[in-house]
């Protein structure tokens, strides 16, 4: 068989697998903003332990390869569940890949907001507390909406790289895209054509959701401006 | 109507404010002049708890401001500030900068915060740019549109921190027409400002403050032309 042949026969096993590898990465990074916005929040608070454990948080996780922390979820956790309850208590791939993914982008996420948030003029929130509003009120309608604008660039940078990092939950046999290439690759020994085709399937997602990106971004910068 | 004793505040090792005390009744506009670095904007910022005094009391409306249980939201609702840089929301138009505040703080209806915030603007000559964006006004707009979002709470005072201070020459003037006829309605006001014409015109009390404490203060002709400290005629001479 030819290069395409080979390629036109693992297609469809990757385009199976890029479902999952899709499915992971929206639950992830929907779960990672949730995270991301209450950590971000918790690292430019005035209460000290608050912002001490997001600190921890965010550096633990950056600090840390998503390999290791996919493997602590998935093989680690189930152990200790076990000596504590006593019963065996396995983990689900799925779970544990959103799971893994969703905490470490949580991390990165938290910095963009954060970084989001101190980007805006201290001004205005002064302006609003001076109007009396509460603090809340004053993030919730004058700061956050502004730094929303400028959030959402690395929010899709961030995104770009959650899909991209999907491939190692190959690792723990999770049948995403690079899982199924991997295993058409132990069965023909054809590495070049599937990694190939591997790699440019990633690449199309990934100029698809860069454009999105850019396409949300003049939208909201123009209603912004009308 | 607001008491200040003996305020003291520091930024780090700096000693800022060294023991101010004054007091503003009802319909006095007050003009704080003096050098920068003098505290000036310190102190009027410590009026509405923008910066928190070390030691010292304010008492508005026979309340003390630091009290424990007192809603600082509450009394900043009734105190309208003024910045010098504007401050105004450049996500919201300029009639919803307005509303905002009145809609959320007062629980006032869209329609009554829309009426309420119309008339400010004619009041302020903004009635065109209503559903301008913040970006699209000149600097002088901007700040009289921040006096219109103030004034929509309905203060019983109202703090201006240089609010002329970055504008282009040409705008100050309607600035301080607008700030003017404000004061003409009797509306209580506390302005620091490096306008000494506006402090000559309008003011009914000049205070003059050097390295963090009240040097002197009284009517603009006592400061502005019989003043007597040293310090005060330095500094009128230098601006002049």
């Amino acid at each position: 068989m030819s290069f395409f042949d080979h390629v036109v026969k693992v297609l469809p096993l990757l385009l199976e697998g890029l479902k999952l590898s899709v499915i992971i990465t929206v639950a992830s990074a929907v779960l990672g903003i949730v995270i991301g916005l209450f950590v971000g929040l918790g690292r430019i608070s005035k209460k000290k332990p608050i912002k001490f454990l997001a600190g921890c948080y965010v550096n633990f996780l950056r600090g840390t390869p998503l390999l290791v922390q996919l493997l602590i979820i998935y093989a680690g956790l189930p152990q200790i569940l076990q000596l504590i309850t006593g019963r065996p208590s396995p983990m689900s791939p799925i779970v544990a890949a959103i799971a893994a993914c969703s905490l470490n982008s949580g991390a990165y996420v938290a910095e963009i907001i954060r970084a989001g948030i101190q980007s805006i003029d201290k001004g205005q929130l002064e302006a609003a507390r001076s109007l009396g509003l509460t603090k809340k009120q004053s993030m919730a309608r004058v700061v956050l909406p502004q730094a929303f604008m400028r959030i959402i660039p690395p929010l899709g940078n961030e995104l770009i790289t959650l899909l991209k990092e999907t491939s190692i939950l190959s690792a723990i046999g999770l049948e995403e895209m690079m899982r199924k290439g991997q295993l058409y690759v132990a069965s023909t020994f054809q590495p070049f054509p599937v990694y190939i085709t591997v790699a440019f399937i990633y690449f199309i997602i990934v100029v698809i959701i860069s454009k999105a990106l850019s396409l949300l971004e003049r939208r909201l910068r123009i209603s912004a401006e009308s | 109507m607001l008491k200040v004793k003996s305020l003291y505040k520091s930024f780090g090792d700096i000693e800022v404010l060294k023991g101010i005390s004054t007091e503003i009744n009802q319909g006095e506009v007050v003009c704080i002049i003096g050098p920068s670095g003098s505290g000036k904007s310190t102190f009027l910022r410590c009026l509405n708890r923008l910066e928190e005094a070390n030691k010292g009391e304010i008492i508005f409306d026979g309340q003390s401001i630091y009290g424990r249980d007192v809603n600082i939201n509450r009394i900043r609702e009734e105190m309208g500030m003024v910045f010098q840089g504007f401050n105004l929301f450049p996500h919201l138009t300029v009639i919803k900068n307005i509303i905002l505040a009145p809609m959320l703080v007062k629980g006032l209806s869209k329609e009554e915060a829309y009426s309420i915030g119309k008339s400010l603007l004619a009041k302020v000559g903004l009635e065109d740019k209503i559903d301008a964006y913040p970006d699209q006004l000149s600097g002088g707009q901007k700040q009289r549109g921040a006096i219109a979002r103030a004034l929509a709470m309905s203060p019983k005072v109202m703090l201006f921190d240089e609010p002329t201070s970055a504008l282009d020459p040409e705008m100050v003037g309607e600035v301080l027409q607008v700030m003017k006829s404000l004061a003409l309605e009797g509306m209580t006001m506390v302005v620091v400002t490096h306008e000494m014409g506006f402090a000559r015109e309008v003011a009914t009390r000049v205070i003059f403050m050097d390295e963090g404490v009240i040097v002197e203060e009284g009517s603009p002709e006592e400061i502005f032309n019989d003043s007597t400290h040293q310090r005060t005629q330095e500094f009128l001479k230098r601006i002049s």
